[in-house]
């Protein structure tokens, strides 16, 4: 394993921005692994940690099959980590809508083109990613519809779904957006949480990019085969709202079976107590996303459903 | 008269409500023209609160002189004005790339559309921004090249400094103005003054432009004040000044003025060493027209803009 800064920035007080690159084995670009972005990534640096953990092991037991090389960065934005802030913290703005980046333009442009500089001309490229709705997920492996996409490529992640994402204006900027326009094939692994750890679907993030490494002939690793991964549209997801604003009362997991009519979650007067609303399932499904938080507001989207599907 | 466009349920004891002005004339005949001033989108920029207060007070010295409708909405973004926050607080959003939003979408995309559906069928609506607290920006209507044979005749009455014409970037699809043009609402968006700050006088400058628009769309038949002439420019000419070194920036020079080729723009300077670490030198001779205002910087930073080719 070879660490290496891949980028650095100068900062008026604190110590420097330092970036760092941890390459396992040697020849061709196979695959580079990307962590946060964002300050709240916290699974995603912990998941990352993790596969530095275990390619070091497997590097050193020659598990890393001749001719392929493996870079991780396991964190872009530990500046705005270390004071619990989402995004760049002078001026808001968020690196994973900075892509490909501009070399002498703002702040995030030029942190964006020096990442991408590196991890461009990978053939495959993974990133750890958050959703700009907080909450949780299935765990599942995202990637964008841009006519170039290779899905039977994300099932190898042997996760229980694969989406399909339209991209939308804002996708633009992705680093998952530019790295599959650069020629790489490009993918988000989602898992269930965000701003903290879930080992159990760390771990099964984890295990889905060995797998897929190994799949891709890339390392020598026994693990299980995974799901065979169920491919759905996101325009097909069915977003359930609140009717009301109040205290939220969640009654349902990513990935509960739901059945039509069932009360999946209440709304709750904050002041007097009372239930105030039930939120009931408008179709049989899967449970694919859930608000989190325990307020909620009038027409907030407090789930998204796999419609008709069973567990 | 006072109309709530749109209401929100927050989640403990409170009604987020986004409220307009209108005022018309004495005498209805139902064929008058609407303008429609829009503001408050950022919750950071306050200067288009001088400008909605000093339109009204105005138009009501005079109301005989008014021959058409004027729609003021103050403040789009309540929540993060009084939170002091750019976006929308909680949801982390801006809320300029949420437009037209969606009836069935959430908080800020219902507002946003609600707003829209209240707009639409306007004969003009104007867009009034500060920059952010990191820049000071004199008064200038920004145009994407798509639609600058629509809308320069209007920016041109507007009283504006500059007007710039620029290739719109895919995001800013997103934003009210961008909107509004697609349904057919000829839509300009003035940016002027600085982020967290009010500049009476640039507001006066405005509020001096809009009734000269007024007059010329057959809103208000009242004495207006001339308007100045502004500098047009396309993006081409103007050059980005940005941040080589990280620390505090010391400005050399003064905003809205002439600057060569060469001549020192600034500093960025290291308090714990009493060191220039970097030196900004001017690349091109013209008005700076853009220029940094909070001092704290880091490589890539802009420090300002500079429209080439013109003198002060």
């Amino acid at each position: 394993m070879i660490k290496e800064v891949i980028y650095s920035l100068k900062a008026p007080y604190r110590e420097d921005l330092t970036i760092y690159g941890y390459t396992f084995g040697r020849g061709e670009k196979s695959a580079c692994i990307v962590g946060p972005t964002r300050g709240n990534e916290i699974q995603q640096l912990y998941v990352c940690s993790q596969l530095i953990k275990t390619l070091t092991i497997l590097e050193r037991t020659g598990a890393i099959l001749s001719k392929n090389e493996i870079m991780v960065i396991p964190s872009i934005n530990h500046f705005s980590m270390n004071i619990e802030k989402r995004f760049w913290a002078m001026d808001n703005s968020d690196i994973n809508k900075k892509f490909p980046g501009k070399i002498d333009g703002e702040t995030t442009e030029r942190i964006a083109a020096g990442i991408f500089e590196k991890v461009k001309g990978y053939s495959y490229g993974i990133q750890f990613a958050s959703f700009h709705t907080p909450g949780d997920f299935i765990p599942h492996v995202r990637l964008m519809d841009t006519g170039v996409q290779n899905t039977s490529l994300a099932n190898l992640f042997g996760l229980p779904f694969v989406m399909l994402r339209k991209p939308e204006a804002f996708d633009y900027g992705t680093l998952n957006y530019n790295w599959q326009m650069s020629g790489a094939n490009a993918f988000s692994v989602y898992t269930s949480a965000t701003d903290t750890i879930d080992e159990v679907s760390a771990n099964q993030a984890v295990s889905s990019v060995l797998r897929f490494l190994t799949r891709m002939g890339i390392i020598k690793y026994n693990c299980h085969s995974g799901y065979i991964s169920s491919t759905i549209d996101e325009d097909t997801l069915l977003p359930i709202r609140a009717d009301v604003s109040g205290i939220y009362r969640r009654l349902k997991n990513p990935g509960d079976e739901v059945r039509f009519g069932e009360v999946i979650a209440e709304v709750i007067d904050p002041m007097e107590g009372e239930t105030i609303s039930q939120i009931l399932s408008p179709s049989d499904g899967i449970i694919f996303f859930t608000h989190t938080k325990p307020l909620v507001i009038q027409n907030g989207m407090i789930y998204q459903l796999i419609r008709r599907m069973h567990v | 008269m006072i109309k709530t466009v749109v209401s929100v349920g927050l989640p403990v004891g409170e009604v987020l409500n986004i409220k307009k002005r209108t005022l018309k004339p004495e005498k209805i005949r139902g064929n008058e023209k609407r303008i429609c001033i829009v503001t408050g989108i950022h919750g950071d920029e306050l200067e288009g609160q001088y400008v909605c207060y000093e339109l009204i007070r105005r138009i009501q010295e005079q109301i005989s002189c008014l021959t058409g409708i004027v729609d003021i909405y103050p403040c789009i973004n309540p929540l993060g004005l009084e939170a002091i926050t750019r976006g929308v607080p909680t949801f982390d959003l801006d809320m300029n790339r949420c437009f037209p939003g969606s009836a069935d979408g959430d908080m800020v995309e219902n507002i946003a559309d609600k707003v829209i559906d209240d707009v639409l069928g306007a004969d003009i609506c104007i867009d009034i921004h500060a920059s952010d607290i990191f820049i000071r920006e004199i008064p200038q209507v920004r145009i994407s090249n798509e639609n600058i044979e629509q809308l320069f005749d209007y920016a041109m009455e507007l009283n504006v400094d500059f007007i710039w014409a620029y290739e719109s970037p895919t995001v800013l699809q997103a934003t009210l103005t961008h909107t509004l043009n697609q349904h057919g609402v000829p839509t300009l968006a003035i940016e002027m003054g600085v982020g967290m700050r009010l500049t009476k006088s640039y507001g006066e400058q405005i509020v001096d432009g809009l009734f000269s628009l007024m007059k010329k769309a057959g809103i208000w038949s009242g004495e207006v004040n001339q308007v100045r002439k502004p500098i047009v420019s396309t993006d081409g000419e103007v050059e980005l000044v940005h941040a080589e070194a990280s620390g505090i920036f010391v400005p050399d020079i003064e905003h809205w003025n002439g600057i060569r080729k060469g001549d020192a723009v600034g500093s960025i300077i290291e308090p714990i060493t009493g060191e220039i670490k970097h030196k900004i030198l001017a690349p091109c001779s013209g008005m700076v027209f853009s220029l940094r205002e909070y001092p704290v910087v880091y490589e890539g930073s802009l420090i300002a803009r500079i429209l080439g080719g013109v003198e002060s």
